[in-house]
């Protein structure tokens, strides 16, 4: 690997002048010359950023462009020398989520502009890219990710086996059935891109050490106090963990454990000498998704590597078992990948190998990087994780998060990459072991809709899973936890339908179907104990005081009631979005989505004063909750209870303890998440057999049955019913969503968010929350829409899906998304009103196709079974599907 | 008849086990690598038993391999009790009074072992309780008698043999009131077993052995070539020294009967046994349990016919015979087999063919292209010529069903052919036993680099 390291990377510290300087061509002779001299670390700094790798000079480059000057970069080796160093270097834009999508192409354009700027070469080369499709599936994933690009405004073509042949000279095209062509993905030299960074960020001001290596990060009270390192103490207020495969024991190491659940698994690539005739410097980078390999050129040759099917995890037990330099090549474990390459390009059987390099990558348990904040210790960020992509994503993480420390959130949604979507579940040894095996090979995995994980299942269960296992259950997990999906009948083909993996009409279409009958017509109980539940009390009125500030709408409501009420940031945007009931004049109940166990918790520790009084608990664990849904639920309540449950006895949006056949103290909700009339039962866990026994056997004179998420998903959807983390993030405002009616802005006190909803009221809002139904629509024969589809208004873009679902009831697909209104001319952002929405004609794009809809920005009366007043309506949901 | 490959194989791994022992990213501490065992059966049912666990309130493992005859309740027996025996044997005396003073109080109980079991060996539930107090009373006489000296292995052994005899046998003097467990008792004791057992602990091989199973040791030659080292001797009539032993323990009077046609009185195979108590007590013990015994036991002709010459017994114990080996890098394997695969097989080849699957399936020698120029399409052509002799000749995943399939199916130049291996894994089950006894076979593979750093 020594002589790698100097191919690679051909620039060297000049200890005298603390800048970066690049050398322009490949020495192969002695590269390192002197030791660098050991500067004297400073005693204190405001940001001190561990890890010199392409994520760390990223930070620095970007927080020093920020204007923030007092920043110390340190590195235990050298700079650019772990899996930056190592990694093929190619930046590819064809990815399949928006937000990755826009930090691939900030990165592209970034590198692009770097040697400019700071006189390093850094080998940027614009290639192209072209992923290849060897089945119709997998095109039409192609096609979905180039809607996407297009939309973005990247150049991007799905092109046919032909044209395939005609950018590349060496492509085997008989197996194809056609391909996507990115014009302007790029090559370049990782290692130099790191330290064009640091150069950059140097010459801001940034002190860089190398040979430094931080064994922990002490803490006073809740925030970041010092870094200890090798070579003494550095006092801090910032911390940034950019330590590659390292963070999670980084994060381990002090005395307040931060958990970055991600484990790294080897990675081989191969070089090759060149070809007779070397291969063009600018030829375009080959994925071969189905053959599970890259193969970009490589000075006249290649380098061809990629995600098999059986990763090898390795540091498990820790760092330095192993050096990375040691790491042995594998060729059996390569096998598979040098047989696909061959099968690819089979003129290059006579090529001469040079290396097998093993290059070890890091990998997360959703296939998604992790930046952020620390939930439990303020000042620790941390970016690391990036699953194989880091170069592509280097640019626009390192940007997202300078952002996130200097402004206090980025100018992104990243929610999906926030480290708070983790909790300390997900960061077991074995856990992640097992996780990142599957997650490895997902890379080149069809991406279908709604696949589920295989491995770190069953860790947090509901008490009836194993009963409701055995009535056919399907699972999904939600932050751990297992969640059912829809309920296999007896008889139907059980093999058949976990097969389900397809960009058509799924399977279960049938049985989620009559699940939602059985809910409209009769009663279905889903499990629902998944949500994260809190307790909030006071001695005195702290409480109410404290929670009037944090939430929107007015909680000063009679004991027993329940508030749908938003949790926002000062810009309005949905931090949370949850239902409250109050329990007593000083203590409340708040249900929010799952996910939203570790970040809720650290938003209300933040903003809670210090000595607020306010006691909170996470009571998540303590309850059961079943939701009875439909017009038969309130039949088997009332004769469990021997109570009425009826609307004069029991009206909508109200909470009571009593009891159920022979248990006591059962929470009841009229509410179901659905619009659909029920309720929730929130059952201490020891009853949850006896009640949810009760239930079903009450229920079945009135034809209860289970259902699950599916169902509630396509109700909810058809009710036009937002679910924060899938509809709703930090960038949505009540105004946006047609929620105005949750939000008290004379509720006779501040809260947080107010004045940027005063705002809004005044001047109009710039996207707006829409339903759409697609017209012509073939349900078997078309592609379904999942979420992320452009959506055109009057043949333009005009912004995305963000969730969607087959009405079973109106029998169309309903699609959910926010309308913008761009300047025709300027793309500027406009106000958007009602009738801006009204007047327009839609199409939603799918993978390529576009299919009328028709826009709605109210749901449709006729669906709510029971007539309530409006402001009874029930219009919110949680969970992200 | 023809069984098609598939259906063969089915029969073969029918009873296949192997056990990894837990490693840590390719870091193992323990001597032992793993181990596969399997068993073919030729009577119906199988009268071989086989054992193995892990110690857990001492270091080491245990493995163990049970000829039965006359039935299977005593080879049954014995896989079921006789490591709890070693075990205890083996325990300091500060364990064993931790243990009693659980049981007394009532305590949850050390574990002793981890027992690593094929599904189909089954423990019966009913005896255990009488197991149990057997096994309670060996330990407190233990912990009266302390020594206070450190256990030693090979003492431990012969004691927990010849113990674990002991009992089997005052059990069926005593009998119990339950019907069932009295009958049980008495099966146990009338019938046989041998036992072949390995201890290893580290690069401590201790190998106990009573009756004609064999221990064998894997050694790959410095040229890589396979030899076979024993570790136990038969003990049967081909054994001069088992012979001059019996006959040392009898009258002279009796040297012409003692052993006829290779046999004991004429009767017996092995010249060591547990159970078998017609070889072990007088006449008249032997008369008044049967008599007072169960009516199926007094229906039974076996148990009642006295074998002939019969004047001075015991002419049969079930004491060990004990060979202690430190373990060397080159020893790769260790085979435990009843006789059911040594009549068919010479241990030379049994050596070769371990070793060849071992060596084939785990430890092809990695590639590495270091300098030398190799075109992508020769390390296609090597990597797939790999892959194709793993997939076609190693088409076993554990080494014991593959030494089987030879054993069984093995051909006049070595190789399995298939049309025999079909013909003799069809034989009807009355003729089966005539071509084939039961065969078991452990085959324990040992770390080398563990072994080495010792």
């Amino acid at each position: 690997a020594g002589m790698l390291l100097r191919l690679l990377s051909d620039v060297r510290w000049r200890a005298a002048n603390p800048t970066w300087r690049g050398l322009p061509c490949c020495r192969r002779s002695a590269s390192t010359t002197a030791e660098p001299q050991a500067v004297a670390l400073p005693a204190q700094a405001q940001v001190v950023i561990c890890g010199g790798g392409i994520m760390g000079t990223s930070v620095a480059y970007h927080l020093s462009k920020m204007g923030w000057k007092d920043i110390v970069l340190l590195e235990q080796g050298r700079l650019a020398a772990g899996t930056t160093r190592f990694c093929a270097g190619i930046v590819s834009t064809a990815r399949h989520t928006s937000l990755e999508l826009k930090m691939a192409d900030y990165s592209n354009k970034l590198y692009q502009q770097l040697e400019q700027e700071t006189g390093v070469n850094t080998g940027y080369v614009r290639t192209g890219s072209i992923s290849l499709a060897q089945t119709q599936d997998r095109l039409i994933s192609l096609k979905r990710v180039a809607s996407s690009l297009k939309v973005m405004g990247i150049p991007c073509e799905i092109i046919t086996p032909k044209q395939v042949a005609q950018l590349h000279p060496l492509i085997n095209i008989h197996d194809l059935v056609g391909a996507m062509y990115v014009p302007e993905d790029a090559l370049v030299s990782s290692a130099n891109v790191s330290l064009a960074l640091a150069t950059a960020a140097s010459r801001n001001g940034v002190q860089i050490h190398e040979r430094t290596s931080v064994s922990h990060v002490s803490a006073q009270k809740g925030r970041v106090a010092a870094v200890e390192t090798d070579r003494g103490q550095i006092q801090c207020q910032y911390f940034v963990n950019c330590a590659g495969q390292w963070a999670y024991e980084l994060g381990h190491s002090g005395e307040e454990p931060v958990h970055i659940p991600l484990h790294a698994c080897e990675h081989f690539y191969l070089l090759t000498h060149p070809l007779k005739e070397p291969l063009a410097s600018n030829l375009p980078t080959i994925v071969d998704p189905d053959g599970r390999i890259y193969i970009r050129n490589w000075q006249g040759g290649i380098l061809s590597g990629g995600f098999e099917k059986n990763p090898k995890p390795l540091f498990t037990e820790g760092r330095n078992q192993l050096e990375i330099q040691n790491l042995q090549e594998d060729w059996d474990h390569f096998e598979p990948l040098l047989s696909a390459l061959l099968r690819r390009m089979p003129g290059l059987e006579a090529l001469q190998i040079m290396q097998l390099v093993n290059c070890p990558e890091t990998f997360t348990p959703d296939m998604r990087c992790i930046m952020g904040e620390s939930p439990t210790l303020r000042g620790y960020f941390v970016l690391a994780g990036m699953n194989s992509a880091g170069i592509s994503y280097g640019g626009g993480a390192g940007k997202y998060l300078a952002e996130w420390m200097v402004n206090g959130y980025p100018t992104e949604n990243v929610w999906p990459l926030d480290l708070k979507r983790f909790g300390t579940l997900q960061s077991s040894r074995t856990f992640l072991r097992h996780r990142v095996m599957e997650v490895m090979p997902l890379i080149c995995d069809l991406k279908v809709p709604r696949w589920d994980f295989q491995t770190g299942r069953q860790l947090r269960t509901s008490p009836l899973y194993d009963r409701l296992d055995a009535q056919g259950a399907r699972w999904m997990e939600k932050h751990g936890f297992e969640r059912v999906k829809y309920f296999v009948p007896p008889g139907k083909d059980l093999l058949d339908l976990d097969q389900s993996k397809t960009f058509y009409k799924p399977d279960w279409f049938d049985i989620v179907g009559s699940e939602v009958k059985c809910c409209k017509e009769a009663v279905c109980v889903i499990d629902m104990s998944s949500f994260t539940k809190f307790e909030i009390s006071s001695t005195g009125d702290q409480a109410l005081e404290n929670l009037q500030y944090l939430f929107s709408n007015d909680l000063d409501v009679p004991v027993g009631h329940v508030v749908h009420t938003g949790m926002l940031n000062e810009k309005g945007g949905y931090e949370n979005d949850c239902s409250i009931a109050r329990l007593s004049k000083r203590s409340f109940f708040m249900i929010s989505p799952t996910d939203q166990q570790v970040h809720c918790w650290a938003w209300l520790k933040n903003h809670l004063p210090e000595d607020s009084g306010v006691v909170m608990e996470d009571v998540t664990w303590k309850y059961t909750a079943l939701n009875l849904i439909g017009p038969r639920a309130v039949d088997v309540l009332s004769e469990l209870s021997y109570a009425p449950m009826t609307a004069e006895h029991f009206p909508s949006l109200f909470c009571k303890e009593m009891s159920v056949g022979y248990a006591n103290g059962i929470r009841v909700m009229s509410i179901t998440h659905t619009g659909e009339p029920g309720f929730v039962l929130y059952i201490p866990i020891e009853y949850a057999l006896h009640v949810y026994n009760e239930v079903m056997n009450m229920g079945q004179k009135y034809g209860i049955r289970n259902a699950g998420y599916y169902a509630l998903r396509s109700l909810r959807i058809e009710k036009f019913f937002a679910f924060w983390g899938q509809d709703l993030d930090a960038f949505t405002t009540p105004m946006e969503c047609g929620r105005e009616f949750q939000v008290k802005l004379e509720k006779g006190m501040q809260f947080v968010g107010q004045e940027a909803l005063l705002e809004q009221k005044q001047h109009g809002v710039y996207k707006r929350f829409t339903m759409f139904i697609l017209e012509e629509h073939d349900t078997d024969a078309d592609l379904w829409p999942w979420w992320g589809e452009p959506i055109f208004r009057n043949g333009r873009y005009a912004g995305r899906t963000t969730s969607s679902a087959y009405s079973y009831t109106l029998e169309r697909h309903v699609c959910l998304g926010f309308v913008q209104h761009f300047h025709e001319q300027t793309g500027q952002e406009l106000v958007v009103t009602p009738d801006f929405i009204n007047q327009g004609e839609y199409e939603i794009d799918i993978a390529g196709q576009r299919f009328q809809a028709k826009a709605k920005l109210y749901p449709f009366s006729s669906l709510f079974t029971q007539r309530r007043r409006k402001e009874e309506v029930e219009l919110s949901g949680y969970q992200r599907e | 008849f023809y069984l098609t490959p598939p259906q063969v194989n089915s029969i073969l791994k029918a009873n296949e086990y192997s056990f990894k022992v837990p490693e840590f990213d390719g870091k193992n501490v323990s001597s032992v690598l793993g181990f596969d065992s399997n068993q073919l059966p030729a009577n119906a049912p199988i009268e071989d038993r086989r054992s193995a666990a892990t110690c857990l309130q001492t270091r080491g493992m245990l493995l163990g391999v049970f000829d039965g005859h006359a039935g299977c309740a005593c080879a049954q027996a014995v896989s079921e009790r006789l490591f709890y025996y070693i075990a205890v044997s083996l325990l300091p005396h500060e364990t064993l009074l931790e243990i009693e003073n659980a049981v007394e109080s009532g305590r949850a109980l050390l574990p002793i072992l981890q027992w690593h079991k094929h599904p189909n060996d089954y423990f019966s539930k009913e005896a255990s309780k009488l197991y149990f107090n057997s096994l309670r009373t060996y330990w407190q006489e233990l912990i009266d008698l302390n020594s206070g000296e450190t256990t030693d292995v090979k003492e431990a052994l012969i004691n927990a043999f010849k113990r674990l005899d002991n009992d089997i046998s005052l059990e069926a003097q005593v009998g119990d009131p339950n019907s069932f467990l009295n009958y049980l008792v008495l099966q146990v004791a009338f019938s046989g077993a041998t036992a072949c057992v390995a201890h290893v602990d580290g690069v401590d091989l201790h190998i106990a052995n009573t009756g004609d199973s064999r221990a064998m040791l894997g050694v790959q030659e410095e040229d890589g070539s396979w030899s076979a080292l024993n570790l136990s001797y038969d003990h049967n009539a081909q054994n001069e020294h088992e012979v001059q032993r019996v006959k040392m323990e009898h009258p002279k009077s009796e040297e012409k009967s003692l052993v006829k046609q290779d046999r004991l009185l004429g009767l017996l195979m092995p010249f060591r046994a547990f159970g078998d108590v017609k070889f072990k007590w007088s006449i008249e013990l032997q008369k008044r349990v049967v008599e007072s015994g169960p009516d199926q036991l007094n229906d039974n002709e076996y148990t009642k016919f006295i074998p002939p010459n019969y004047h001075t017994p015991p002419y049969l114990t079930a004491e060990p015979e004990v060979i202690y080996h430190r373990l060397r890098p080159q020893d790769k394997f260790l085979v435990l087999a009843t006789d059911g695969l040594w009549e068919t097989m010479h241990r030379q080849d049994v050596a070769r063919i371990v070793g060849e699957y071992l060596t084939g399936v785990h430890h092809q020698q990695p590639i590495a292209v270091g300098g030398y120029k190799v075109t992508l399409g020769q390390m296609h052509g090597l990597l797939t010529e790999r892959r194709a002799r793993i997939n076609s000749v190693f088409e076993d995943q554990n080494a014991a069903t593959h030494l089987i399939r030879h054993a069984v199916g093995n051909n006049e130049f070595g190789s399995v052919d298939h049309e025999r291996l079909s013909k003799m894994l069809s034989l009807p089950e009355e003729l089966a036993r005539m071509y084939r006894d039961d065969m078991t076979i452990i085959v324990v593979q040992f770390n080398s680099h563990v072994i080495g750093a010792y």
